[in-house]
C-alpha cells in the first residue's frame, strides 16, 4: 500500500473514533433523558440531564476537538504529510 | 498601527483595545454617578462601539484579491477562533437564547448541543480539507471538485437561500437595538444597522470583517459574562456561577411547586389578553420534558446546518495552514462555549430573582398595584416586554399572570437585579456586536459568492482585479440594502428564521459537501441532484408542514432539513453511480487535498 493510502486509512480511523463519541455525547446520552434526570450522578449538584445540556456535553466537544486535531497532526508527521511552518 | 508587523502585535493590539473598553465602562459608571442619564448612557455605548468597528474596517481597507476574500490566508488560530465566534453568535444567541431557555427548558437546549456539537463535524469532516484546497468561497469548493458551471450555480443558490433567511434576522436585531438604545423609530434604526454593517465590510472584505469580528467578540462576550458574575454575586449564589447554581436549580424547582406550576391553566379568553410575543412561564425548570426523538432530531439539525453554513466554513479558509484550520476550529467552539455554557446560568438567575419571594427582586406573590409601580416593569411594559394581569382577581400576583417577552431575560434581567443602568447600556453595545458580526459574515458569503463565482468565474473571467473587486462591492451593498429591507417588513421571528436558516444549508449543502472530501466517485451530475433536489424536497416540506400538512415522524417547520438531507443524501448517490465516474484528474484533485502538506490546489490569486 503506498504512503498515501496508509495515510489516508489512519485519518479515516481516527474519523471514524471522533465520530463516536460525538454520537454518543450529542445524541447516545439524550435517549436517556428521563433516566439521567432520576441518575444518582450529580454534577456539581445539578440533575444529570440539565447538566450534560447546560455544560457537559459542551465541554466534551471542546476537548475532543483538539484532542483530534493533536491527533491528527500526529498521523501526518508519520507519513510526513506536515506542512512547513511557512506555507 | 495597523501596518507593519501587524499580525505579530495582535495581541498587543487587542489587549490595549481590550484595556480600552474597560476604561470605557469605568467612565460611564463614573458618568453615571455624576448623574449621566440613562438614555445617554446607553446612546455613547452604542455609538461608540460602532465607530471603533468602522474605523478598523476603514484601516483593514485592500486592494488585494486575496486580502478581499481570504484575508491573505494569514490569520492566526486563536484569533481567528474569536472571530469565528462572533461570525457564528448572532443577535439570536445573544439576545434570544437565554429566554428560550427561561421559557421551554430542557426541549430547547436541544439548540445548545447542535449549535456546538456541529462543531465536531467541522472539525473533522470539513474545514482542514477545505483549507487545503484553497477556495475563496463555499461554491468555488463545488464548482472546483464537482467541475462545471451547474454544479457552481446550485450551490450558490442554496447558499444564497441559506444566508439570506439568516441575514435579515440579524439585520432586524441591529435595528431593535439600535431603535432602543438610540430613541429612533424601527424602520430607520434599521437602515442606521445597515450602514454600520457595511462600514465595517465594505472596503476591506474579509479583512476588515475579521478584524472587527474579533473587536466585537470582546465586546459581545465582557457584555455576556459581566452581568452573569455580577447577578451571582449579588444574590449570594455563587462567586463562579457556572458550578455553583445547583442549589438556585432546586429552589427553582420548589418553587414552580409551591406556585402550582402545570395545575394552574390560564383560560383562552384570559391569554387573549396578553400581548403577542409574550408568554408566561409553563414548562418546569430543569425537568426532561420532550421526547428523545424531538430533542435529537432538533439537535442533529442544528449540527449538519452548522456544518453547511458557508459563512462559517468561509473563516477557516483564512488561516496560515490546514493544522491551524483544525485547531482554529477548537478554538472557535471554547470561545462560543463561554458564551452558550452561561446563558442557562442567567436564566436561572433571572427566573430566581423575579419568583423568589425571599429575595428583594421577587415579584410572584406580591400585590398586583405594587408590581405595577416598580420602575422596571413600568419601562419594560412601555416595551412591550412585560406584562401582568390579575386573571383570578385575588390581588395578588400569581405566577401564571406574570408574562415576558424571550429578549427581556438577556436585556430586562440586569436591572431587575438592581445593577447599575452603565450594565444595561453594555449588555445593548454587545447585542449590536453580535447581531453585527453575523450580519457582515452572511452578507459577504452571500455577495463573495455572487461576485467570485457567477461574476468572474461565470460571466466574466477576464476581469481585472479593480474591475472585480467592485463588483465586489456593488453587490455587498445591494445585498445589505435587500435584507434591510425584508427586516423592515418584520415577516418572521428572530429565531425562526435562523432556525431555518440552518435547515436550509443542511437540505442542500451538508451531503454535497462532505461527499466531495470523502467519497471519490461523487460526481457533477450527483452534486447537482444532491443540492438541488434536497434544497427543494426541504422548502416543499416546509411550505407544506405551514399550511397545515400534520408532517411525518414528528418532523416540524424547525427539522424539515430531515426530510431535504435525506433526500439529498440518495438522490446524490444514486444519481452519482448512475453516471460516469469522476475523471482521473478529479480523483487526483481529491487526493490532494486529502494531505495537508504542498500546495493548495486552488493558489492564493485566482
Amino acid at each position: 500500500m503506498s504512503k498515501q493510502a496508509q495515510h489516508w486509512e489512519k485519518t479515516r480511523g481516527l474519523l471514524f473514533i471522533t465520530l463516536a463519541i460525538w454520537f454518543v455525547f450529542s445524541i447516545g446520552i439524550f435517549l436517556f433523558g428521563a433516566e439521567m434526570q432520576s441518575s444518582s450522578i450529580k454534577p456539581f449538584g445539578y440533575p444529570l440531564s440539565y447538566y450534560m445540556t447546560c455544560q457537559g456535553s459542551l465541554g466534551i466537544f471542546v476537548i475532543l476537538i483538539f484532542w483530534f486535531a493533536g491527533r491528527q497532526e500526529k498521523i501526518d508527521e508519520e507519513f510526513g504529510f506536515s506542512e512547513r511552518e511557512d506555507d | 498601527m495597523f501596518k507593519g508587523n501587524f499580525i505579530n502585535n495582535l495581541p498587543k493590539i487587542y489587549g490595549t483595545y481590550t484595556g480600552g473598553f474597560i476604561v470605557f465602562i469605568i467612565l460611564m459608571a463614573i458618568g453615571e454617578q455624576a448623574g449621566m442619564s440613562a438614555k445617554a448612557i446607553g446612546i455613547c455605548f452604542v455609538l461608540f462601539t460602532v465607530l471603533i468597528y468602522a474605523l478598523i474596517g476603514y484601516l483593514s481597507r485592500t486592494i488585494q484579491v486575496d486580502a478581499y476574500y481570504l484575508a491573505g490566508r494569514q490569520v492566526p488560530t486563536v484569533f481567528n477562533g474569536m472571530a469565528t465566534a462572533a461570525d457564528w453568535m448572532s443577535g439570536a444567541s445573544f439576545v434570544a437564547m437565554a429566554g428560550g431557555i427561561y421559557f421551554k427548558g430542557y426541549g430547547y437546549m436541544a439548540l445548545l448541543v447542535g449549535w456546538t456539537g456541529g462543531y465536531v463535524l467541522v472539525a473533522s469532516l470539513l474545514a482542514p480539507y477545505l483549507r487545503k484546497f484553497g477556495c475563496y468561497t463555499v461554491p468555488d469548493f463545488i464548482g472546483t471538485r464537482y467541475g462545471g458551471n451547474l454544479a457552481r450555480l446550485s450551490a450558490v443558490i442554496v447558499l444564497t437561500v441559506a444566508s439570506f433567511t439568516y441575514v435579515t434576522a440579524q439585520i432586524n436585531a441591529t435595528g431593535t437595538i439600535a431603535s432602543v438604545a438610540l430613541d429612533i423609530p424601527f424602520n430607520i434604526a434599521v437602515y442606521v444597522g445597515l450602514a454600520s454593517i457595511l462600514m465595517c465590510s465594505m472596503l476591506g472584505g474579509m479583512r476588515a470583517v475579521t478584524w472587527t469580528q474579533v473587536a466585537q467578540y470582546i465586546v459581545l462576550i465582557i457584555a455576556y459574562l459581566l452581568p452573569v458574575f455580577w447577578i451571582s454575586n449579588k444574590m449570594g449564589a455563587g462567586v463562579f456561577p457556572h458550578l455553583m447554581l445547583a442549589d438556585e436549580v432546586a429552589r427553582i424547582a420548589e418553587l414552580e411547586s409551591q406556585f402550582g406550576l402545570g395545575s394552574i391553566k390560564n383560560s383562552a379568553a384570559d391569554l387573549k389578553q396578553v400581548p403577542k410575543g409574550l408568554s408566561g412561564i409553563t414548562k418546569a425548570h430543569a425537568e426532561v420534558n420532550t421526547t428523545p426523538w424531538k430533542f435529537i432530531s432538533l439537535a442533529v439539525c442544528m449540527m449538519a446546518g452548522t456544518a453547511s453554513l458557508p459563512h462559517v466554513m468561509m473563516r477557516y479558509f483564512t488561516t496560515p495552514s490546514v493544522k491551524a484550520a483544525r485547531r482554529s476550529v477548537g478554538w472557535s467552539l471554547f470561545f462560543i462555549f463561554l458564551l452558550y455554557s452561561s446563558a442557562p446560568m442567567l436564566a436561572t438567575l433571572s427566573k430566581l430573582s423575579l419568583m423568589d419571594p425571599n429575595l428583594a427582586t421577587g415579584i410572584i406573590g406580591k400585590s398586583i398595584s405594587e408590581v405595577q409601580a416598580i420602575d422596571w416593569y413600568q419601562n419594560w411594559n412601555q416595551a412591550n416586554l412585560m406584562f401582568v394581569s390579575d386573571f383570578n382577581g385575588n390581588g395578588t400576583l400569581e405566577l401564571n399572570e406574570f408574562f415576558m417577552g424571550g429578549k427581556a431575560v438577556v436585556l430586562a434581567t440586569p436591572e431587575i437585579a438592581g445593577l447599575p443602568y452603565v450594565i444595561s447600556g453594555l449588555v445593548a453595545a454587545g447585542g449590536m456586536a453580535a447581531a453585527m458580526s453575523t450580519a457582515d459574515g452572511l452578507v459577504l458569503a452571500i455577495s463573495n459568492a455572487l461576485s467570485h463565482d457567477i461574476y468572474y468565474k461565470m460571466i466574466n473571467p477576464k476581469a481585472e482585479t479593480a474591475k472585480r473587486l467592485i463588483v465586489a462591492r456593488v453587490l455587498l451593498v445591494l445585498i445589505g440594502f435587500a435584507g434591510a429591507t425584508i427586516a423592515a417588513l418584520e415577516i418572521q421571528g428572530i429565531l425562526g428564521s435562523v432556525i431555518w436558516a440552518f435547515d436550509f444549508a443542511m437540505s442542500g449543502l451538508f451531503f454535497p459537501l462532505v461527499l466531495g472530501v470523502w467519497w471519490k466517485r461523487a460526481n457533477a451530475q450527483g452534486a447537482v441532484a444532491g443540492m438541488l433536489g434536497g434544497l427543494a424536497a426541504g422548502t416543499a416540506y416546509l411550505i407544506a408542514v405551514r399550511s397545515g400538512y400534520p408532517g411525518f415522524l414528528d418532523i416540524t417547520q424547525l427539522t424539515f432539513g430531515i426530510v431535504g438531507s435525506v433526500v439529498s443524501l440518495v438522490l446524490m448517490v444514486v444519481v452519482s453511480l448512475m453516471t460516469k465516474a469522476p475523471d482521473a484528474a478529479t480523483q487526483k484533485m481529491v487526493d490532494e487535498v486529502r494531505v495537508p502538506s504542498g500546495k493548495a490546489i486552488l493558489g492564493k490569486q485566482h
